[in-house]
């Protein structure tokens, strides 16, 4: 296998991937991670959350440092637009999840890409937050990924890598499956 | 328990080999190892063919077609070689072929515990104990129905069902079927549901879908000539993956030519994606159904691709290559049900099945109750399995496909008993 990727590159180390996922075969207490994620509120609809630690492996991780990350609401529903909407988080979420499967899914069968980009579009009855119609949902009616993929592979392959990384990704399984949420407060 | 301690504590008899079910796997080990000259006694806790009796809906037909029925030094003599197999058609098979392997049985024999002792192992029934030095377990690999946990959950005026209950549409009572599952099984019950009248909604998760025929031939045909079936389990990428495949969406029938999502949809059944939860009597669907049925799709048409070059490379009669529709799903498929608004009124679990070792007092299961083997080499010595799931070929749990495995376990135990005789096994 390493004989027919040699040429192709997509700066996935997938022999490190393939690796963990053999090593973890053997200790699946180590596969037990969480993620984590800090937020305060800075007035209005504004709120900032901080990235840095997460636990897996068996023990306290870090990031090389603290990501930060502002949500806010737009103009036209009276706020300052002090970063994107958290439904938009959702589809960067998304993205990030499924064109990180595409690279990582190419370069384990081989496939070299050359651009791999997405449009993502999630329409909203806001109805259902407002409250004004109990029978319209909060979230998203649907959510639909168009991606524009250019790579030497046929497009029976590339249609392949889509759909294998779909199967894989944690945030295509978040959004499509029920998970119990737990909001607690303390004081 | 201890009622059973008195009866079953006598030792009824000593022998090199037992072998644990009289099925197709069980009588096929049997001929090879009478072929060896090799001691064994064969158990049965029911009649000849068990499961195949009590243990299969009225309708089944089995997935191979006539002329691929064979087992060793025995073959369908029968004149309709491109038919299917009905049960009692499988059973009358079976018990042919145990009479003419001369396989030594021990009906209404069930084997309560299996347990290590002295160089060997202590096989209880119900009808005394074995001691033998080897034992090879051919019970069956679909002897429990796997149920989700979330079954439990289900509303109390909702019926549930696995497939070892269902016998035919009689088995269900009138009013809307949910039927989880759209591997063979899921999909035989929904058609013949839909056939009685029921609506029915059918949850789909990972498939494998195939035609029944292609380019004039039975699928069977080209999955045997193209040697697709006779992949060796240590050869395969990912065996986890392999093991864990459903079976391909198949009926034993020549029509319909393909009995798909596609061919249910067009029946009225609606097609909703895999059952993940059920919450205050609202079952959950997953998103996923759209990804699930183009993973099927390219899958199929991966096979279909490997079939057109092997025909290239071959020189066989045969018709053009043709493609087959996507699998149509829905804009917006449901993503929730209410299981207590009456529109559903019984489920059926075509979830998969599960061989059950509840009797195997030997600590070879893994943590998720799996048998731990090397191609039916079990993690304990003179224990063998046979007919699981790609147990050392692609072909390992199809009636076809137990010979090659039989003589490669036969091989490896005989050697066992010849490595650890004081005594002349000759």
């Amino acid at each position: 296998m390493s004989e027919v990727n040699a040429t192709v590159n997509n700066g996935v180390n997938v022999e490190a991937l393939l690796g963990a996922r053999e090593a973890l075969t053997e200790a699946p207490q180590a596969a037990q991670f969480v993620w984590r994620a800090e937020s305060e509120w800075q007035g209005g609809t504004h709120t900032r959350s901080n990235i840095e630690g997460f636990f897996g492996l068996g023990e306290e991780q870090s990031h090389v440092r603290q990501f930060n990350y502002d949500t806010d609401h737009p103009e036209i529903f009276a706020s300052e637009d002090n970063g994107s909407t958290p439904v938009e988080f959702i589809l960067v979420g998304l993205a990030g999840c499924l064109t990180a499967g595409i690279a990582s899914v190419a370069q384990n069968r081989g496939i070299q890409l050359n651009s791999v980009k997405a449009t993502l579009e999630a329409p909203m009855d806001i109805q259902g937050i407002l409250g004004i119609d109990g029978d319209v949902r909060n979230g998203f009616d649907s959510i639909t990924v168009r991606y524009t993929i250019d790579a030497d592979a046929s497009d029976d392959d590339i249609a392949a890598l889509i759909a294998q990384s779909q199967k894989r990704s944690a945030v295509f399984d978040i959004i499509t499956n029920p998970t119990n949420v737990h909001v607690e407060v303390s004081k | 328990m201890i009622a059973n301690l008195d009866k079953s504590a006598r030792l009824v008899g000593t022998t090199d080999v037992i072998v644990i079910g009289a099925g197709h796997a069980g009588l096929a080990a049997s001929y090879c190892l009478s072929e060896q000259s090799i001691d064994h006694v064969v158990l049965e806790r029911g009649e000849i063919a068990n499961s195949w009796r009590k243990e299969r809906w009225d309708s089944l037909k089995l997935l191979t077609p006539n002329w691929q029925s064979r087992l060793p030094g025995f073959s369908y003599a029968g004149d309709d070689p491109d038919g299917f197999m009905s049960m009692p058609e499988v059973v009358d098979f079976i018990e042919d072929y145990a009479r003419h392997a001369r396989a030594p049985v021990r009906t209404m024999t069930a084997v309560t515990a299996v347990r290590r002792h002295r160089d060997g192992y202590r096989v209880v029934t119900e009808k005394g104990e074995w001691q033998a030095r080897a034992v090879i377990m051919a019970s069956g690999a679909c002897n429990k129905a796997s149920v989700p946990g979330i079954a439990n959950m289900i509303p109390g005026a909702v019926s549930q069902l696995t497939p070892h209950q269902y016998r035919g549409p009689q088995s269900v009572r009138p009013g809307g079927v949910l039927v989880v599952g759209a591997s063979a099984t899921g999909l035989q019950l929904a058609d013949e549901l839909q056939r009685a009248g029921h609506e029915v909604t059918i949850a789909a998760g990972e498939h494998v879908r195939i035609p029944r025929s292609y380019r004039g031939h039975d699928i069977q045909f080209w999955m045997d000539r193209t040697g697709i079936m006779n992949e060796r389990y240590d050869e395969m990428d990912d065996l986890v993956r392999a093991r864990g495949l459903p079976s391909p969406q198949l009926v034993g029938s020549h029509e319909p030519g393909m009995l798909d999502l596609n061919y249910l949809a067009k029946g009225g059944a609606r097609i909703v994606g895999r059952l993940m939860g059920i919450n205050n009597g609202v079952a959950q669907f997953s998103g996923s159904l759209r990804n699930v049925c183009a993973l099927a799709d390219l899958k199929m048409n991966r096979l279909l691709d490997a079939i057109d070059q092997w025909v290239l490379g071959n020189s066989i009669l045969c018709e053009a290559p043709e493609r087959f529709d996507a699998t149509q799903v829905d804009k917006s498929p449901a993503l929730v049900l209410k299981l207590d608004g009456g529109s559903i009124r019984t489920i059926i679990w075509a979830t998969g099945f599960r061989p059950d070792y509840s009797w195997l007092e030997v600590p070879v299961l893994d943590g998720k109750g799996r048998l731990r083997h090397d191609g039916g080499v079990v993690a304990s010595p003179g224990l063998y399995a046979l007919g699981l799931p790609m147990m050392r070929r692609r072909k390992s749990s199809f009636i076809h496909g137990i010979e090659d495995d039989v003589r490669d376990i036969v091989g490896h135990l005989s050697r066992f008993l010849g490595q650890t005789s004081t005594r002349s096994a000759a």
